[in-house]
This record gives structure tokens, C-alpha cells and sequence, in this order.
């Protein structure tokens, strides 16, 4: 340790060496350090669960790619090469192009065209790509036009055909000759927004109930407890779908929209409300919380500065462990046609068009939101697990 | 024992009560009622809807009367007599429509948890006894990817790969010459080939869930001093975590029994839409959209008590195999 007192140590100094294991041990020895390392503690907690997170390479890989999906839900209309309902009949389920550099003469970003082959055995007229087609494309090129956030208009795309009357289909198109692409773009606005949303309303309720529960106890905590174990008793896939089943499908898209996040929601909140009674629970009698409320600390304030902080990183890893819960909720609701429809976009609504085997067959492009899903839903899983064992960072 | 099982049993009738009542209200929520449905229907189809008939058909079904006269009608009958009501939509009684296909919905979810626990118990075991092995990486991941693709998304998958590679289809639970035909060697043989894709996709998430959650529970019994005590004595190393950790370890699996009750009628419902199973799932879908009042009302309600009833069976299960709970 004597290395460090000559050293002044000041918290934000500590971080250009995180991986020290020295300091670690330091910190879990704060009850001998004097006060100047006393000081150091306070500021501990959290960066020691930075640290402890940062050692799970897998959940920071994770977290990043969360971060980008999200950038995605943001610049949608920017990212996607054309509008998720611009459609054209004449590329009705056309296979997705292969994008190459190298045409065998000359460098140039491309992809190829299409011809349209008659199936020897079907008889059917199909799509097959055709390398002797040439559509050069580039970045931020002109498209369709758009409102970016409601700003200002404009119609450049990061990436997309430099004649916009060519086509373009990376991922495939649809059966109305829209682009897989552009269109699993925008669904993951709508997608990955159900789950924040749906998270954030069941964490209101969760740490409002769940709070009253676990602090006053006694009856509050029997009422509050008695509607948990009702609502868990209805079972939740049949519940679901009688809610769904009830909004009305005249309403407008946003309306509906914000009814599944509150389904979702009824739910969700209840796991929440259990962790958060529990941890209350937990504490309630602990010296701390004593010692604050001797020293004449509000309720209110007791609970949001003294016991809420320290459970804030478990609440951050079940928010991160409940999100991927709600989009998997909401892509199987919308998938059975009583969530989310159309004109709307999300991966659920986008999996609808492949609901039959002989779609499938033909086009299995139409898969590829899964992919979406899959892979946000795996980062989202990650990344909890990360948080969550970077939430106690006392821990062995 | 006995005085904890009647004080839990009294406590499960308010519940059922408040439940049928929701129920009831949970279906009649939506605008309008079957004979809107069935009025919309028939003009879709180009049938003049005469209001007379439609009053006449409200009146026969007793939806004119208000909702506390319909549900203390429709609840005394089941209760009293044992009577569901009649279904609209299909227009047979509703215990007829529930019964024919409980009985393929039982077989195809009994099969569905056998498989998951075949499958994850062994696994989660691996997994904890060689931590961090190359086995343990590829199922921990391979367990997440489990809980990552959504059931619809891998019934479709494993369709199309069977269409592509088998040339097979496999929706359905019988072909199609089995479909109406009695039961026979040949037909049992044909349920069990088409059982195969809906198994694997019903199991897959169970299965990665409750990895996780053996090599977890394992783990933490796993350096236990009484594990170090039965090693001392010279004990297998296979024997020994067979017969004391993994035991201890199980009552996650227990707990999970009450759950499993009503999964095995409903749990299968996304899935068994895609591949057009005969079970209960499509039947209930179809009768919350077409506000099939008896028939959805009979079987949330069904559905709700077996998992009132699930609850009550894992907890008397954890307390007759823990006995720290028991004593608590």
C-alpha cells in the first residue's frame, strides 16, 4: 500500500491503471485504509464494477453491438438505401444481389442485375442474378426523400444505386418487390423501442410497488404481494393474446403501438417488483440505513439517496435481462397478426410475410429478420449477464 | 402437512374466483360481440345481414343481457352442472371441441418436457463438473442461442430445411391418409414422425433455460464440505456427484413441474400455429379473435387452474424433497 500514499492518490488518477490487481485488493481492504483511502472507496463502487465488467470481454463485445443496433434505430431513414414502403412490382421476391468490387476488367463498387429464367421444372418465371449486369452503387447517394427527426428534409442514403431507377435488393425483396433491407432497417426502430419503452414503464411500476412493498411491509406489502401472485397466476401467452386480441383494429398504428408496450408491461413489472422488494427487504435493517434515518434523513430521501443507489446496478443488469424478453414478446404477438400490423415495420410484422412453408421455400430471404432478432436478443442476453456479474463488484 | 395443504388449497378459491371473473371481462373487452363478428363475416361474404336475425340470435346466446347476469350464468353452469356452454363459433359444446384435442396437445407437451429434461439434465451436469472445458463453452453458447431464437423462428427453419433437404413437409401432426383413419401400428408410427420437428422446437428453449440453470444450482453444491467428506471416503467421482450434489441441485427441475402443467396445454400455441398442429393453442387464438365467449372464457379458465393447481403441486414437491422447507 505504500506505494500509492506517496503517490496522492485521487479516484480519477486510479483509472489509467484498471487492471491492477493491487488496487483491487486495496479496495476490498478499505476498513484498514486511513482516510485519505477512505475517500478512494466512496468512489469505488462503480468503477470497480467498470472494471469487473470490462475483464468479460464477450458482454463489452456485446454491449458495443447493442450500442450500434441502437445507432441504427436512430439513423434508419439515413442508413436504409430506400423507404420501407417504397415498392416495385417487377422485382416481386427477387433473390438479393451480391455486391462485388472486382467486375474482371475494372474496380468498382457494384451489384449485379437480373434476368428473369424459366424454371425447367416449375415452369415458373424466377429471378436469377446476373453477372453480366452491371448496377454500380456509392455512398451517400440520392434517393428517396425523407424528414430526418422531423428536422429537415433530405435525400441522400449512406449507401445505395447511383441511378435510383435501378435496382438494389442486398438482402432480397418481398412480395410487393420491397427491400428486405431497408425494411429491416426501419423495423429496428419500432423493435428495438418496444422493448425500452415496455422496460421502462414496468420498471416505474416495479420499483414504485415493489419499493412501497419491500419498505413499509406489513399490509401495503400483503396487498401489493397478493396482486403479484394473481396476475402470475393468469397464464401469460393466453393472457397476452386476450389483450391483443382486444385492441381494436381500427385504431392508428401509434395508438396500438403503445397498448402492446402496456401489455408487455403488465407482466414485466411484477419480476421487477420482486427484485426490488427483495433487495429492500434485505436492507431495511441494515446499519446504513439505520445510521441515515438517526441522522434524521427523510423517508423519501432515505430511499432515493441512501438505499436506491445501492441496488442501482442490479436494477441496470434485470432492465438489460427484461428487454430482450419484451422484443421476443412482441416479434411472436405481431408474427400471430394480433400485435404490431402493418403499414407499421418491426421484425415481428416483417416475419408475418414468412408465415407458410411454400413462402419460405420460395424466397427464404424473408427469414432474415429473424436474424435480426436472434442476434439483438443474444447481445441484449450477453450483456445482462455481464452487468449482472459486474453489479456486485465485491464479490469473488 | 395436511393443515398446509387445506390452508393453500382455501387460498386457491378467491384466486380461481377473481381469475374466472377477469377472464370473462378479458374476452368481452373488445368492441362489439360474436354476432358483430359473425354479422361482419357474412356480409364479407355477400350475404344480406337481416338485423332481426341478428337480434333473435343475440337474444337465443344471451348477450343482451348485461355482463354480471352473462357471467354469473356462465360460471353457475360449469360450476353447479358441469356444463361449459355451447361454442358459437364451431357451434358444439364447448367440453366436446377442448376434450378432442386435450389429448394430442398432452402427448406432444409430455414429449416436449421428456425430451428437454433428457437432453438438459445430463448437459448441465457436464457443464458444471468440467467448467470452463471446451463442452462446457460450446453448451453454454449454444444454451443461449437456445433462448435466443424465438420458437416460430426455429419451427420455420427446421420446415424449410426438412422441405429442402428431405423434400418432406412436416406440418401437421398425421399425413394425410392417417388424418381420419382409426388408430393402428401404422398410425402411431406416422404421429411419431411428425412429432419429431414439434418436439425439437418445443424442447429447444426449455432445454437451453434449464442448462443454465443445473450448472448454476451444481455449481454452487459442487464445494460443498460435504462433497469434500464423501470424496475423503473414497467414493467414484461419478457416484458420488450423481447421488449427493446432483440431488440437491434438482429443485430447480421440481419447481418447474408447476409451470410445466400449463405449458403442456398452452405453452405451445406460436408454434403449433406455424406447423398447423391439431392442439389447443390455434383453437384458443381463434376463439379470443372470433370473441368466442364460452369457449376462450372455458379455456383460459382451464388454463388458470392447472397453473393455480401446477403451483400447489411444485411447492408441496420442493417441501416432501427439501426438508429445510419444510421446516422453515
Amino acid at each position: 500500500m505504500g506505494q500509492y500514499s506517496t503517490d496522492d492518490v485521487a479516484p480519477r488518477e486510479l483509472g489509467h491503471d484498471p487492471d491492477d490487481p493491487a488496487l483491487a485488493e486495496m479496495e476490498d481492504d478499505g476498513t484498514e485504509a486511513d482516510g485519505r483511502l477512505m475517500g478512494l472507496e466512496r468512489a469505488g463502487a462503480w468503477r470497480l464494477a467498470w472494471w469487473k465488467f470490462k475483464r468479460h470481454k464477450l458482454a463489452v463485445a456485446s454491449g458495443i453491438l447493442v450500442l450500434l443496433i441502437y445507432f441504427v434505430a436512430a439513423f434508419a431513414e439515413f442508413l436504409a438505401p430506400a423507404a420501407p414502403g417504397d415498392y416495385a412490382a417487377r422485382y416481386t421476391y427477387a433473390p438479393p444481389q451480391t455486391l462485388r468490387i472486382w467486375d474482371g476488367e475494372e474496380f468498382g463498387l457494384h451489384v449485379t442485375g437480373y434476368k428473369v429464367e424459366v424454371n425447367p421444372e416449375s415452369l415458373a418465371r424466377e429471378f436469377v442474378n446476373d453477372p453480366e449486369q452491371k448496377i454500380p452503387v456509392g455512398f451517400f447517394v440520392r434517393g428517396s426523400s425523407y424528414e430526418f427527426w422531423g428536422l429537415f428534409e433530405w435525400d441522400r442514403h449512406l449507401f445505395g444505386p447511383l441511378d435510383p431507377d435501378q435496382p438494389m435488393y442486398l438482402l432480397g425483396a418481398d412480395r410487393l418487390g420491397r427491400d428486405m433491407l431497408s425494411r429491416i432497417i426501419y423495423g429496428t426502430r419500432i423493435s428495438m423501442t418496444v422493448g425500452l419503452v415496455g422496460v421502462a414503464l414496468s420498471l416505474f411500476f416495479g420499483i414504485l410497488l415493489g419499493g412501497l412493498s419491500g419498505y413499509y411491509g406489513g399490509h401495503v406489502d400483503n396487498v401489493i404481494q397478493r396482486i403479484i401472485e394473481f396476475l402470475l397466476a393468469i397464464p401469460t401467452i393466453p393472457l397476452w393474446m386476450g389483450l391483443a386480441a382486444a385492441i381494436p383494429p381500427t385504431l392508428p398504428p401509434v395508438q396500438v403501438y403503445f397498448m402492446i408496450t402496456i401489455i408487455l408491461s403488465l407482466v414485466g413489472w411484477t419480476g421487477l417488483a420482486r427484485v426490488v422488494r427483495g433487495r429492500f427487504l434485505a436492507m431495511r435493517n441494515e446499519d446504513f440505513v439505520t445510521a441515515a434515518r438517526l441522522d434524521g434523513a427523510s423517508e423519501v430521501g432515505l430511499i432515493l439517496r441512501h438505499m436506491l443507489p445501492s441496488f442501482a446496478s442490479h436494477i441496470i443488469a434485470a432492465v438489460t435481462l427484461a428487454i430482450p424478453v419484451m422484443i421476443l414478446s412482441e416479434t411472436a404477438l405481431s408474427f400471430l397478426g394480433i400485435g404490431l400490423r402493418p403499414p407499421v415495420v418491426s421484425w415481428g410484422v416483417l416475419l408475418q410475410e414468412a408465415q407458410n412453408i411454400r413462402t419460405v421455400a420460395t424466397a427464404p430471404w424473408l427469414l432474415l429478420p429473424g436474424m435480426a432478432v436472434v442476434i439483438t436478443v443474444l447481445a441484449l442476453n450477453f450483456l445482462g449477464d455481464g452487468l449482472r456479474d459486474a453489479a456486485d463488484p465485491y464479490s469473488k | 402437512m395436511l393443515a398446509y395443504i387445506v390452508k393453500r388449497v382455501l387460498y386457491m378459491i378467491p384466486t380461481l374466483i377473481a381469475i374466472s371473473i377477469v377472464a370473462f371481462l378479458l374476452i368481452q373487452l373488445p368492441p362489439g360481440d360474436f354476432v358483430t363478428t359473425l354479422a361482419a363475416e357474412m356480409s364479407q361474404q355477400g350475404d344480406t345481414v337481416d338485423p332481426t336475425t341478428l337480434r333473435m340470435l343475440r337474444e337465443q346466446y344471451g348477450l343482451d343481457e348485461p355482463i354480471w347476469t352473462q357471467y354469473w350464468l356462465w360460471i353457475s353452469n360449469i360450476v353447479l352442472e358441469g356444463d361449459f356452454g355451447r361454442s358459437f363459433d364451431w357451434d358444439v359444446p364447448v367440453s366436446d371441441l377442448i376434450w378432442n384435442r386435450l389429448g394430442l396437445t398432452l402427448v406432444l407437451s409430455l414429449c416436449a418436457l421428456i425430451f428437454t429434461w433428457v437432453i438438459s439434465l445430463p448437459i448441465g451436469i457436464y457443464s458444471a463438473v468440467r467448467k470452463y472445458s471446451v463442452g462446457d463453452y460450446v453448451a453454454s453458447f449454444l444454451a443461449f442461442v437456445g433462448l435466443a431464437v424465438p420458437n416460430f423462428l426455429l419451427a420455420l427453419i427446421l420446415m424449410y430445411l426438412a422441405y429442402k433437404f428431405f423434400g418432406i413437409s412436416v406440418d401437421g401432426l398425421f399425413s394425410a391418409e392417417y388424418e381420419d383413419a382409426p388408430w393402428s401400428g401404422g398410425k402411431v408410427l406416422d404421429l411419431a414422425q411428425h412429432l419429431i420437428v414439434p418436439v425439437i422446437v418445443l424442447g429447444t428453449s426449455g432445454t437451453a433455460a434449464l442448462v443454465r440453470i443445473m450448472r448454476a444450482n451444481l455449481l454452487d453444491e459442487l464445494y460443498k464440505p460435504y462433497v469434500t467428506t464423501a470424496r475423503a471416503k473414497g467414493l467414484s467421482e461419478w457416484r458420488l456427484i450423481l447421488r449427493y450434489p446432483v440431488r440437491a441441485a434438482l429443485n430447480p427441475f421440481v419447481s418447474t413441474i408447476g409451470w410445466a402443467l400449463p405449458e403442456l396445454v398452452s405453452g405451445a400455441t406460436v408454434t403449433a400455429i406455424v406447423l398447423n398442429l391439431p392442439t389447443t393453442g390455434p383453437l384458443l387464438l381463434r376463439a379470443l379473435i372470433a370473441q368466442d365467449v364460452f369457449l376462450a372464457g372455458a379455456m383460459i379458465l382451464m388454463l388458470s387452474v392447472l397453473t393455480v393447481i401446477g403451483t400447489l403441486i411444485s411447492d408441496l414437491l420442493l417441501a416432501w424433497l427439501d426438508p429445510r422447507i419444510r421446516y422453515k
